[in-house]
């Protein structure tokens, strides 16, 4: 019986079978430290909304304060550590935002502070801002043609 | 006690179905990081223009307000909040303005804890 499975045979039958259970165990590595960071904002959201903040306040504050955190823990190597296992959970989140800037100016530092840290904080959070200012001043427009 | 919970419970199941959803990106798509996030946070503006993505952070609050898309829902509301105070002028001022806080903290700890680190080693 044990013949019959060849070296092929168990190469092909892997390949078969690994992408697929890869992506669901991704997947749920995304969702389950995508939703604890996201549990974190919503416990310093209801810290805040108990502290009396109103709710403008509290929302520019959560910002704030889930950006400040991966922020630092990427400076102490952890977030990328994160990152290697979470995947998306950790990218989406606002937290991976701060990881995009962090991450690329340490390691570029070497390059200078304006060429290399200032620069390089914007790799990925650039496109994101440039796209999402130039969507928010599109919706503004059409908005005020609509409305 | 129990609206308590319920909003970590809606927290939970949006932030992580967005976070599966990115993952699905980058796992099927071979898309990079960079147009992943460029994708989600201007879904997140078009899905507040159509009136969707306010019903989300309804149900997820933090869930739908910190991932990337939460960045654009942030964006297009102030953009729409300031055509209602200045007009058209409002689209070029409200969006930038409703987010300020989060670009700022993001450029100044971005900055400051940069300088102040170094990464680890490379293997």
């Amino acid at each position: 019986m044990q013949k019959n499975f060849t070296k092929e045979d168990y190469r092909k039958y892997v390949e078969q079978i690994s992408p697929k259970s890869k992506v669901l165990r991704n997947v749920v590595r995304a969702f389950i430290i995508g939703g604890l960071i996201c549990i974190v904002g919503q416990f310093i959201t209801n810290l805040l909304t108990a502290l009396g903040l109103k709710k403008d306040e509290l929302s520019s504050i959560t910002t704030i304060i889930m950006i400040f955190l991966g922020a630092i823990l990427t400076g102490l190597n952890i977030y990328d550590e994160l990152g290697r296992y979470a995947g998306a959970g950790s990218i989406v989140p606002i937290t991976g935002f701060a990881n995009s800037i962090v991450s690329p100016a340490m390691e570029f530092k070497s390059e200078g502070y304006v060429t290399g840290v200032g620069a390089k904080m914007f790799v990925i959070a650039g496109p994101v801002i440039v796209y999402g200012v130039a969507a928010s001043v599109v919706v503004g427009i059409l908005y005020y043609l609509i409305k | 006690m129990q609206s308590t919970f319920m909003t970590y419970l809606g927290a939970f199941i949006v932030g992580g179905t967005l976070c599966a959803a990115g993952q699905v990106l980058i796992d099927k798509t071979k898309l990079t990081v960079a147009r992943i996030l460029v994708i989600f946070v201007t879904a997140g503006a078009v899905l507040t223009a159509l009136g969707v993505y306010q019903k989300i952070v309804d149900i997820g609050g933090a869930g739908a307000t910190i991932p990337l898309t939460g960045f654009g829902y942030s964006l297009a509301r102030g953009a729409f909040r300031d055509v209602d105070q200045y007009g058209l002028l409002g689209a070029f001022t409200g969006g930038v303005k409703a987010t300020a806080a989060g670009i700022t903290a993001a450029i100044f700890f971005g900055y400051t804890i940069s300088v102040a680190f170094t990464p680890k080693a490379k293997r």
